[in-house]
């Protein structure tokens, strides 16, 4: 399998401030790494870099020159009047000039990509009159519109109910498959043990490999500090963060 | 009956006057209209009112020294601009107080020279506008904005509705966010400096968000949103004008009041469509 994007002691932050730091770790087609990290751990500052939103302060990184990103949905505009289409079509206009608006080819390839989520039949729904697991999948046909081998996810999941979350699983699933590289920002250790690889930051880079290597009670304490649960007669298996033993974690993001 | 009706409705354009007015007031419509819906989806109608209030000491001097009103407006929107930069940056004075702080005290100015003895005529035309005096000149920039405003808008739409949506992504998607907001605030400056001497400073604003605003409760997509918003800016201007010609009031605080009336208007369309829907539905 090819590395899409292979980064070695990366460190990164703004002005001086390094907020990660000694990040390496590599993604190859077909993966699902899930980035897991407490909130101000450096996940969100990692997905920056890998846009190219920010330069790293140090260390190499390579990446294929056009990184797809899936946002948090709460960020964005429920009562702006576009539809699903509209949304997709977000997608194409950075690669037109300034001066062209998408036009029949663009809105064609965003209902290609709609399609492709499976939400072609909801293409003219207005995007704030969706439900909260239709809309991620709104942004992930966003984001592939540009058809960028390297896809981010920042806690996609985050709000989604029971059978959305299966859903969007499910799609993450299909899109690995195609070929992509996925990293996926989220909280879910269980869902963690399920993908390919995890990298679990807290500031700096605590440890990155398969799950089974990678998911044990030291590196979560070292990851999300020593306030972690341990459900009652489970062993490593069911070690859970703390700000993730109940549903519904919409709130914790700022 | 019904020729009498076409003869109220044709008697005012039968008044060169009158003419030029309802085609300032159209062509101002058209540029307010779909201007103002990003000025409302952006959430910088209190900016854009703003603006246009500061700008008035400009416009008295200009008046006073008898320089062309555009160059006093321009003059006076940079110093807005500059001063609330500078009271924005004092750090325990936030955005938002310095803009006021900055606005009143500009208008507060705008009013103090503007009374002075020294002053000609014609201010109450810069305060409220003096649709029925435009001249060819005025209806020559209403017609080069309305054009501007109309292809700006139409070329800058997908980075518009990119940046309106979710900022914090544009740049993920290839858009520059501060571009494109330095763009839509160079065409509002450029709007207010143009509509503010058919409309005045005190009523130029009314035509940037009252039509949009009652576009917005009427439209589920943004190209409606745009055309309604035109639409609804045209005719109440137009009514306006009606409005003063036959109860003789004053041209431009009757078109901002039947600007203002639109929102009203589109709210209880909508309310009726809405039960009619369910009246349907039950």
């Amino acid at each position: 399998m090819r590395d899409l994007v292979v980064a070695e002691s990366l460190s990164a932050g703004y002005g001086d401030r390094v907020v990660l730091r000694d990040v390496s770790f590599t993604a190859r087609a077909g993966e699902r790494i899930a980035v897991l990290g407490p909130n101000g751990g450096g996940k969100t500052t990692l997905l920056r870099v890998l846009l190219g939103e920010i330069e790293p302060l140090a260390g190499r990184l390579e990446r294929p020159a056009r990184c797809a990103v899936v946002p948090q949905t709460e960020r964005s505009r429920l009562d702006f009047p576009v539809s699903a289409l509209d949304v997709a079509t977000m997608g194409t206009v950075g690669t037109l000039p300034w001066w062209r608006r998408p036009g029949r080819a663009q809105r064609a390839a965003a209902r290609a990509a709609l399609e492709a989520i499976g939400l072609a039949d909801k293409a003219q729904a207005t995007f704030g009159d969706l439900s909260g697991g239709q809309r991620q999948r709104v942004l992930v046909a966003r984001a592939l519109v540009r058809d960028a081998p390297v896809v981010l996810l920042d806690e996609p999941f985050s709000g989604l109910d029971a059978v959305s979350a299966e859903g969007l699983e499910r799609l993450i699933a299909e899109l690995a498959a195609d070929g992509r590289a996925l990293l996926v920002a989220t909280h879910d250790v269980e869902q963690a043990r399920r993908w390919d690889r995890v990298l679990c930051l807290n500031g700096r880079q605590v440890a990155f490999g398969a799950p089974a290597d990678v998911l044990t009670r030291e590196v979560l304490e070292a990851t999300y500090g020593e306030a972690i649960v341990t459900l009652p007669g489970a062993g490593d298996e069911a070690i859970v963060p703390p700000h993730h033993h109940h549903d519904g974690h919409a709130h914790e993001h700022a | 009956m019904i020729a009498a009706i076409g003869n109220a409705l044709a008697d005012p354009w039968s008044s060169e006057l009158l003419r030029r007015a309802f085609l300032e007031v159209a062509l101002l419509g058209v540029a307010g209209g779909a201007l103002g819906c990003w000025v409302v989806l952006y959430e910088l109608s209190y900016s854009a009112e703003s603006l246009a209030h500061a700008l008035l000491p400009g416009l008295v001097v200009a008046a006073l020294t008898g320089l062309p009103l555009l160059v006093g407006g321009a003059a006076g929107l940079l110093v807005a601009a500059l001063a609330i930069a500078l009271a924005g940056s004092i750090p325990a004075i936030g955005r938002d107080t310095a803009v006021a702080v900055v606005v009143t005290a500009l208008f507060g100015l705008g009013a103090l020279l503007a009374l002075s003895p020294a002053t000609p005529a014609g201010l109450e035309s810069l305060l409220f506008g003096d649709p029925l005096g435009v001249s060819d000149a005025d209806l020559a920039m209403a017609g080069a904005l309305a054009l501007v405003v109309v292809l700006a808008l139409g070329a800058l739409h997908g980075r518009l509705l990119v940046v309106g949506f979710d900022r914090s992504v544009a740049r993920a998607l290839g858009v520059r966010a501060l571009a494109v907001d330095v763009a839509l605030l160079v065409l509002i400056c450029v709007a207010l400096l143009v509509a503010v001497q058919g409309l005045g400073n005190l009523l130029v604003v009314a035509v940037l968000v009252a039509p949009a605003s009652a576009a917005r409760l009427v439209s589920r997509r943004m190209a409606a949103m745009l055309v309604s918003s035109a639409a609804i800016a045209v005719a109440a201007g137009i009514a306006g004008l009606y409005v003063s010609y036959y109860a003789h009031t004053a041209a431009g605080a009757s078109i901002a009041a039947a600007l203002v009336a639109s929102l009203p208007l589109a709210w209880l369309a909508r309310a009726l469509s809405g039960s009619a829907r369910r009246l349907r539905g039950a």
